[in-house]
This record gives structure tokens, sequence and C-alpha cells, in this order.
């Protein structure tokens, strides 16, 4: 017997003996407004069977007709990834028999995709950079979704019957299948996950796809086969699904290496399979074994005309291409003027848009980036949450910089007001009112006066810090000078010695 | 047996157009000659009197009105084939696994069909899915010859046919994927136009091959036929593969025709089309018409297809693994038959319980073979190769159309055959197809005139007429100096020959 | 040419989801070996170097436009259903790719 599951052989030693491939395959939904093959809408969530029509439910005669919004997107991601766009190309249908699939057949496109033979360069966070090959780009439609219901909750396991909605059937879907990726050794789960990562935020930026894994409109399917060290023939990969974060992505396919290896260390066979990755445990486990060997029947989309993009055309979606992420970065790291490490640590930590978007609501670069990168980076790990996920927005971060550069908060201040913000407790100001948080007004201008004559002499503040607190007396009349004698003075000596006690 | 029923379909316009009879009395005519007559003929699976009778009103409220009429054919009743969908109104495409299907939603040849004020008085039987050459495939009854109880009306579109060969309906719609409109027109004494491919929307048609279908017009005239293919044909956006031209004005060509000379016109005899599998009196009768259109003025040659040889074949290698993909949606899960959903029987059982009890032999038959050309060891040997072959057919026809204007050859190699005789010798049932495949396989239009009858038999024979693409204008007018010429030597439409048949309320 | 057994319709009637009977397999079995043989043909065209037709019309770049149009209300998509629960098409259990 081979799989068993449980087994997993240690890290280092997969390493050891072993080189892992993958093969990443994307399936990113498009946003666009109807769907692949007819008029009906593609919002996300809508009541049951609602966003349907004769096409996408299959009705006995209905017919597709291509959106020509899904083929630019297709056109646009091929461009975007250095792919070749097809001079001329089919639709072919997939045949296999499944209930969320109105037809029986997937309209997908089989040898003639419309884009193919790319690259993605992907930058790991210790600032390594990893040219992944991307295969082909095609179109497909998305299929119906499933509920589940009877026996263990809403899996298909065990269930007593299924409910179909087909809002989602027909969606238009873009997969990306990149070339094998070789050579990452230990790298490879991050390799993987930073490959999506970058794909995410490439989609992001052509404005083609919500980009949301939690949501579906993102998702991934790991390869995943191993090699003896020393050999160059591809071992039995296994694909694993339901891959449906970054981290999953990560996890999943260290996973999958490990138990491989255990496999295959113990002498036994990886089978070619599907496999379903469990959020909770970390694991993967085997799809139902199929009785026959999957034959699919392609063949060309009787139904559908072939589509050749024109080179004008093909041009004219070029000149549409927005700044590409990693150009974005470059322009990024001029205008803030930032180090190659600062700007590694802004990526890795997946702050760029926050940071910029906290930078376009007033905040300096610098400001924005340390809250993003240092505080609520934090905040964030400690939640086990996307940066983005967390309740705050540029916008109120923003908001609580602007009130620092006023000397309305100190710097703790501020973080107390923060976590207001992310307990709940509503926008910054009010956190502000309701926690009571703010500084003397009076005493901003008092705190700006007394660092100013700080600076100015700071033989004088080196002794006060070393204990002579009689020469604040100096301070004291360089201060009361400046504010041309309208502070309190005893105050200014509690200030002055404040801010040399820390 | 009343006038109204036996009226040309142009008759019947002009007279209701004109206020001389109203379309609700002639759609009571043929509702009533349906009633009389169709437990014995058989050529509908549903009746919608309600529905006929409402629209006949309406193009009656507008006559009355003095509002110009939706059509030159609103107030005409006309059959349409269970094959489309129609809203509202069931559509079975002559199979248990839709029975009792009522489709959301009409296909374009059915709203079109409203939108010009003809009056669709049923659904036609057809053979399950379109598959076969004698209706006797139907999951509902076979559909009988009105020319003889005892033989097949021919098929896909026996019901069609045979509706208007017992003037139930001066109008129908078939579907021709290889031949399924021409030979059930052939065998009676019908006329039957599938149009070039992508002339007439598929969009609600239920498809077999879907690179094959093509919906067109039946009729006992072939001006009847024009009036028809110019309210159905045109460019829909619901279809990828509809062709975005203006119609042939083929109802011009087919009253130029009628005047008789084809003088100026090269027509090509199809040297293929002859041998072993043809009845003599067939021959005998196709003789006769070329030598009708040779008085016509015609010039007559001889042209050579050698890949039409081919056609059969490769037409039962694409259909069939067509059909395998198209029948696959018809799975217990949305509409339809739904068989076996007990005992813990997973979904994949019930669909295939309900597959196996929902559709006939034919079906699964041809399912099976597309299952097996399109399986990736055997895609290139057949499916590939099958349409290799197609491109080969259609290199036939464009040099054939490069020396001649129409190519003319027998529809269908026999008369009318015996209920029966075929049905377990699918090879000999398929062989019904042999001339009329060509022009599925090449997208080409092509039309059924009757030519006479045999002389062995005393069956209708059926004269085929073949144009190029979008060129249906030419065959229309060589069929219509051919009616005009037949009419004269017969001494009257032959459709006026058919028996009378007994009514069954006695 | 083509010699279709018992097994091989049993194969082909599960890929085309046929619950076929045993008297159907005999049947069958003889019946496609007729049909396969008598469409063997295809195979004696000399086609190399034909290119395939796929559609029968040169049809290119038939799109449309990513324009709403109203579809079915959730009443008439489920009209036609065997079994309907909860707004959705109810099914039988489904043995799906998961564990």
């Amino acid at each position: 017997m081979t799989a068993s599951t449980a087994d997993v052989l240690d890290y280092d030693e997969v390493l050891a003996r072993f080189d892992p491939v993958l093969g990443l395959e994307v399936h990113v939904e498009l946003s666009t407004n109807t769907k692949m093959f007819c008029g009906c809408p593609t919002a996300f969530g809508a009541e049951p069977n609602t966003q349907v029509c004769p096409v996408c439910l299959g009705l006995p005669g209905a017919l597709p007709v291509v959106n020509g919004a899904a083929v630019e997107s297709a056109i646009r991601i091929g461009l975007a990834l250095g792919c070749d766009i097809a001079e001329w190309c089919r639709f072919a249908r997939k045949n296999y028999f499944y209930p969320d699939m109105p037809k029986n057949f997937q309209t997908s496109q089989y040898d003639e995709p419309i884009a193919f033979d790319g690259k993605l360069d992907l930058e790991l966070e210790d600032g390594t950079v990893v040219e992944v090959g991307i295969e082909r780009a095609h179109m497909e439609e998305d299929t119906g979704k499933s509920l589940h219901v009877g026996g263990a909750t809403g899996r298909i396991h065990g269930a007593e019957h299924s409910l179909l909605d087909y809002n989602r059937a027909g969606v238009p879907l873009i997969e990306i299948v990149t070339k094998p990726i070789t050579g990452t050794g230990a790298r490879a789960p991050e390799v993987a996950r930073a490959y999506v990562t970058a794909l995410r935020d490439l989609l992001r930026a052509l404005g083609v796809s919500d980009v949301r894994m939690d949501q579906g409109s993102l998702r991934c399917d790991a390869n995943v086969s191993l090699m003896p060290k020393g050999t160059t023939v591809f071992g039995t990969r296994t694909e694993t699904k339901n891959v449906n974060s970054l981290r999953s992505v990560e996890r999943a396919v260290r996973y999958e290496m490990t138990r491989q290896a255990a496999v295959l260390a113990g002498g036994g066979e990886i089978l070619q399979e599907t496999r379903h990755f469990d959020e909770s445990t970390g694991s993967t486990s085997a799809g139902r074994r199929k009785e026959t060997s999957e034959d699919y029947r392609y063949f060309p989309e009787p139904d559908l005309v072939p589509i050749a993009p024109s080179a004008e055309w093909v041009e004219k979606l070029r000149a549409t291409l927005p700044e590409m992420p990693w150009q974005r970065r470059k322009r990024i790291q001029a205008d803030w003027q930032l180090s190659d490490l600062e700007l590694r640590d802004l990526v890795n930590a997946g702050a760029v848009d926050l940071v910029a978007a906290t930078v376009d609501a007033g905040a300096t670069p610098n400001e924005a980036r340390a809250w993003w990168v240092n505080y609520l980076s934090q905040e964030a790990n400690t939640r086990g949450v996307e940066l983005a996920e967390l309740p705050i927005t540029p916008a109120q971060v923003a908001r609580v910089a602007a009130m620092v550069a006023d000397g309305k908060l100190t710097n703790k201040l501020a973080r107390e007001v923060v976590d207001g913000v992310l307990a709940g407790e509503g926008e910054p100001d009010a956190v502000v009112a309701a926690r009571g948080l703010e500084v003397v007004s009076d005493d901003s201008a008092l705190y700006a006066a007394v660092d100013e004559a700080l600076a100015a002499q700071p033989d004088v503040a080196d002794k006060i810090r070393g204990g002579k607190v009689q020469a604040a007396g100096a301070i004291v009349g360089a201060v009361m000078k400046a504010t041309k004698g309208q502070a309190d003075a005893k105050r200014v000596r509690e200030l002055i010695l404040e801010r040399c006690a820390g | 047996m009343s006038d109204l029923t036996h009226s040309t379909a142009a008759e019947l316009a002009a007279k209701i157009h004109a206020g001389e009879v109203s379309s609700v009395e002639v759609t009571r005519a043929h509702l009533d000659r349906i009633g009389a007559i169709d437990e014995t003929v058989h050529a509908f699976l549903h009746v919608d009197t309600d529905g006929a009778l409402a629209a006949a009103q309406r193009v009656d409220d507008d006559v009355a009105a003095g509002r110009p009429v939706a059509s030159p054919l609103a107030g005409v009743p006309l059959a349409l084939k269970d094959v489309f969908a129609t809203e509202g109104i069931p559509t079975t495409c002559g199979s248990k696994i839709l029975e009792n299907w009522i489709p959301p939603y009409d296909s374009t040849v059915a709203r079109k069909l409203r939108d010009a004020g003809v009056v669709v008085l049923g659904k036609t039987n057809m053979d399950e899915f379109a598959m076969g050459s004698s209706t006797e495939n139907s999951a509902y009854g076979v559909t009988r010859n009105p020319w003889d109880l005892d033989r097949i009306p021919g098929g896909s579109g026996g019901g069609s046919s045979a509706s208007l060969a017992a003037f139930q309906a001066p109008l129908a719609i078939g579907t021709d994927t290889g031949g399924s409109i021409r030979q059930p027109a052939s065998v009676t004494g019908t006329v039957g136009v599938k149009p070039t491919y992508g002339g007439v929307s598929r969009y609600g048609l239920v498809a077999f091959s879907s690179s094959l279908d093509q919906g067109g017009p039946c009729a006992r005239t072939v001006l009847d036929a024009a009036l028809l293919h110019e309210v159905i044909g045109g460019h829909d956006p619901l279809d990828s593969t509809s062709i975005d031209a203006p119609v042939p004005p083929v109802v011009a060509a087919a009253r130029e025709g009628a005047a008789g000379d084809l003088r100026g016109l090269r027509v090509g005899v199809v040297r293929e089309f002859t041998g072993e599998w043809y009845q003599d009196g067939v021959i005998a009768a196709f003789d006769q018409a070329v030598e009708a259109l040779r008085g016509l003025g015609a010039e007559v040659v001889e042209v050579s297809c050698p890949h039409f040889d081919y056609a059969l074949p490769a037409y039962y290698l694409i259909a069939p693994s067509e059909c395998s993909s198209n029948l696959a949606r018809f799975d217990a899960m949305r509409y339809g038959l739904r068989v076996g959903d007990e005992n813990g029987n997973s979904a994949e059982q019930v669909m295939a319980l309900t597959r196996e009890a929902g559709f006939g032999a034919e079906v699964k038959r041809r399912v099976m073979v597309g299952t097996y050309a399109l399986s990736s060891g055997y895609y290139d040997a057949y499916y590939g190769q099958a349409q290799k072959v197609r491109t080969l057919i259609s290199r036939d026809f464009e040099r054939a159309f490069g020396d001649v204007d129409v190519l003319v050859s027998p529809t269908t190699p026999t008369t009318a055959f015996r209920i029966g005789e075929r049905v377990d010798d699918p090879v000999a049932m398929y062989r019904a197809d042999l001339c009329t495949i060509p022009a599925n396989l090449a997208g080409t239009p092509a039309m059924s005139v009757p030519a006479g009858l045999s002389d062995d038999d005393g069956l209708p024979v059926g004269l085929q007429v073949m144009a190029p693409a979008l060129q249906e204008q030419r065959m229309y007018k060589v069929a219509a100096a051919y009616e005009a010429a037949r009419d004269k030597a017969w001494g009257g439409p032959l459709i006026n020959r058919v028996p009378e048949l007994e009514v069954a309320a006695r | 040419m083509p010699n279709i057994s018992r097994e091989e319709v049993a194969h082909l009637a599960r890929l085309a989801r046929l619950a076929v009977t045993e008297d159907e397999l005999d049947k069958f079995a003889g019946q496609l070996d007729v049909i396969l043989q008598s469409v063997a043909s295809v195979g004696e065209v000399a086609a190399q170097e034909i290119p395939p037709t796929s559609h029968a019309v040169p049809l290119r770049n038939v799109f449309r436009a990513d324009e709403p149009r109203p579809g079915l209300s959730q009443q008439q998509a489920l009209a036609g259903a065997p079994a309907v629960e909860e707004g959705r098409f109810r099914v039988p259990r489904i043995l799906g790719e998961e564990a």
C-alpha cells in the first residue's frame, strides 16, 4: 500500500534526498459585468439561481456567445505576463459529467490557448528574484456551486443529497498555468506563495478581477512532485485543490513534499491523483479514486467560431496595460527614497497598496510606512490575518498620523488611538474623545519650544539627562525667551524634565 | 376536406389579408383536419389549440383595424417540429427524457414566427433528437405517410412532412442535419429546404449535431417555402454561427422561376449519386426531371464530386461525436426525466439510470459511437479524419460550382420504405441520407422538390437542387421553374394525388 | 479495423452515463461493430495535408458586448426541475473528488 496520509518526512531530510518540482494552476474569475457566454450578471452572493438564463443553465437549445470584454481581459493578462497572443484560437469542449456543470461539458480551450509562453518574476523575502515560466493562459467558464446536505457539515462525503445553485455557472475564468518550476529546493513552498502573491498583485493592477481568494475569485491548484537528488526525470505529481489562502499555498506545498518524501522513502509509489487541502490540519487527503482514467474527449466547440485577434487589437490592448507591480515598486522606491531593505520590508509586509493609500490620504511616506510595516504588521501577525484584513483603513491611519504631526497626540497616545480603532471604537477622533487621549493643546506649542531649546544646547541637555536637574534653568530661560514670556515656567520645567527623562 | 386546407400558404395569406376569410376560420379548418385525421397520421405530438386561435385572432384584429399585417404570412397556420423550444408549450424532441418539459424561453425561429403573425398549430413528431430517417425512433410512436399509411414519412422530420401531405398545415418547419428536411419532403411529395448553415438561427433548436444542424422551411409549393424562408431567416446575435447578411432574395427567385425560363443556367448532375442503392423508379423519375430542366433551357452537364462517396461515413462520425456531447446535458439534474432517485443512489447512478431509461436505442448507439470516435486513442483516425474529409467535400463543391450554377441529384435513393423495414439495420437506414449529407458537411444550401411518382411503386420521388453558400435564390428559381413544368406535365399539382384519408370521426 | 467487445461497449456506456443492460451489451457490441466498420472508410482518403473543417461557415471573432440581459427568475429556472429545495436544484448525493 502506498499513501498513508499520516506519515511525513522531516523537511530537512526531504531536501537532502529530493528536489521538488512545482506546477501551479491559478483560476481567476474575471470581474466582467456578465458571464462568459451569456448576459447574466456575475455579482457574488446573490440569491441562488437568480443570475441564470437558458444558456448558463444549459437548457436544451440554448447557445453561447462570447463576451468580448472577457477576451480583452484574457489578452491583457497574457500581455502582462509577457505571453505570445494566439493569432487564431478556438474554444473546445471538455466532456465529463458533474452535476455542477449544466451542459456536462466545460467550454474551455484545449490545445489552442489565447496566450502562451510568458514569464513572471517574483521577489522572495530576502530579495532573491525567481523567474517563473508561464505555459499558457486560457479562457473557460466556472461551474455552479453545490451545497451538501446531511452527513458532516457542508462536506460532500457522507452527504445525503446536494443542492445546486448555478449563479456562478458560466462566470468567465482565466486559467493560468506555469511551466514546471524546478531548482527551488527548500524554498519551493515560499516560491509557490510568492508566485500566487505576485500574480494576484498583477491581476489587481490590471483591474480584471477581485482576486479574492476567500471568495474564490482567485483559486490555486498546486501540482507537486519530487525527484531524487541527482536525477532529472520528474516524479509522479499530485494536484492539491482547495487551497484558499496565500498561507495555505505555502503550507500545502510543504505538506505534499514531506508526505510524498515519506511515501518514496518507504519504497512506495506516488499515485497521480487529486488531493484536498484541509485548512485546519494543514494536511492533504486523497480524492475518490476514479474507476477509469479520465478521458475528456476534447473537440472544437462547434457553437463558437474561432477567435483571431488582429495585431491592431492586441496593440491597442497593450497600450491599456497599467503600471505593473514591479514597475510601481521601482517608482515608489525612488519617490519615497527607500533603501532596498526598506522596500523589501514594505513589499514583504504586503503593505505597498496600504501605505500608498495612506500617503494619498495625507500622511508622509515615512509615517505611513512606520504604521503599517511596524505597528500594524505585528498586529496582523498576532491576529493571523492579512494586513489588508485589519479593521482599519488607510484614511484612519492618515488621520492619526496627522494628529501626531499637529502635536495633538504623542506617539504613545497615537498607538492607543489605533488600538481603539482596531477594537471597533469608531473613527480616530471618536476614540480620542471617548478615551480622553488628547494632550493639552497649550502643551503642544511648549513641547516644540522645549525640543528646540534642548537641541540648541546639547551640552546642557546632556547635563540634565546626567542628573543635574538644576541645569534646567538655562533651558527654561531659553524657552521663556522663545515664547516671549507667555509660557508657564513651572510647566516648562516639568516638560523639560519629562523630555530628558526618557 | 375543405378548400382552406388544400390552399397554398400564399393563397391563404392573400385571402386573410384581403379580409375574404379570417385567420381564425383558416386556423379552425386546420385544427379540425388535425382532429379528424391525426389519430391515423400521428403527425403531431402537441396541438396548441388555444394559442393558435389567439394568434389567429390577433391577425384578424390587425386586418379588421386596417393595420398593416406583421408579415406576408401573417395568419397562416404552421406545424413546428418539436425540436424548437417554445415558451410555455411542451418540447420533447421525440424523447422520453424530455416528456412534459415546458421551456421557459422561445427559440429564435419560434419567436420570429410569432412576431410574423404565423399561427403555430402545434409541435410535430420526429425521430428522437432528430436521429433517424423514418420517424420510427420517436418515443411517442410512428408517423404514417399519407401516401401509404404503411410507409414511413421520412425522418427525422416525418411529422412536419406528413402534416403537409395530410393537409393539416400548409407550412411546416423542419431541421436538417443530414437530410431531415429534404428526405421527408422527398418521400411525401412536398418541398423542403435546408438553407445555408448560419442562414436560420439555431438558438433554441435543441442540438443534435451543432456544426451540421440547420432549420428550414417546409411547404407544398416552392413559393410557400420561399415565403417562409424569408420569415425565419436572417442574422441572430444569440447564435454565434449565424451569418450577418441579408436573407437571399428567395421569394423573388421563386416568382421569377415560375415563368419557366432557365436559359443560360448550367446544371450539374452529380455522377456519384447513382448505383446499387438507387431504386430504378427513382432514377427514372430523376432522369425525367433532368430532361425537364433541359426543356426549360438549362444546359445540363455531368459533374464529378469524388469525395461525396466519403460523405456518409464522415457524417456518421461527426454527427454522433457532436451528439454525444450535446446530449450529455440530459442528466436528470435540472429538467426532464429522473429515474432511480431512491435507495441512496448517487447522482452518478441516477444519471446513468435516467439516460438508460430516457433514450431510445438509436440515440444510445450514436452517443456510444461518438464517445468512441472522440476518445483520445481514436480521435485522429475518426473525428479528425472525418473533419478532413469534410474539407475535401467542400472543395468538391467549390470546384463544381466553379463550373455550374446548381447541382442536382435524387434527394434520397428510394421512395418511402415500409414501417419496420429498416429498424434493425442501422446502416441501411443511414443510406437514406446518401445524397443529402454533402450539403450539410459543406454548409451549403439544398432543397428537395417533388419530381413525380416512381413508376415502380407510385410513390413520390424528390429532386434535390444544391447551390453555393448564400446563393439560395439559384435553387429556388430552378425548383420553381421545374415545379411549374412538372405541374403542366402532370396536369396539376402532384400533391393532389395523395389518397383521401379516412376521417377518424365517423 | 474496429472490433468492439462487450467490455468496450461497457466502457463507452460508463463514459456516456448509460446504465445499459446485459442484453444491450450484446446487441450494441454487434451493431457498433457494423457501424464503425462502415464508417472506417474515411481512413482510405489521403488527407494528411488537408486542414480539418470544424465549422461550416468561415466566421471569426463573433463577440457580445459585456451588457447584462434579462435572464430567468428563480421560479422559471426551477420550474422544470425534478426536485427543488431552498431555491436550489435538489440532486442525489454526489460522489465527489473530495475524500
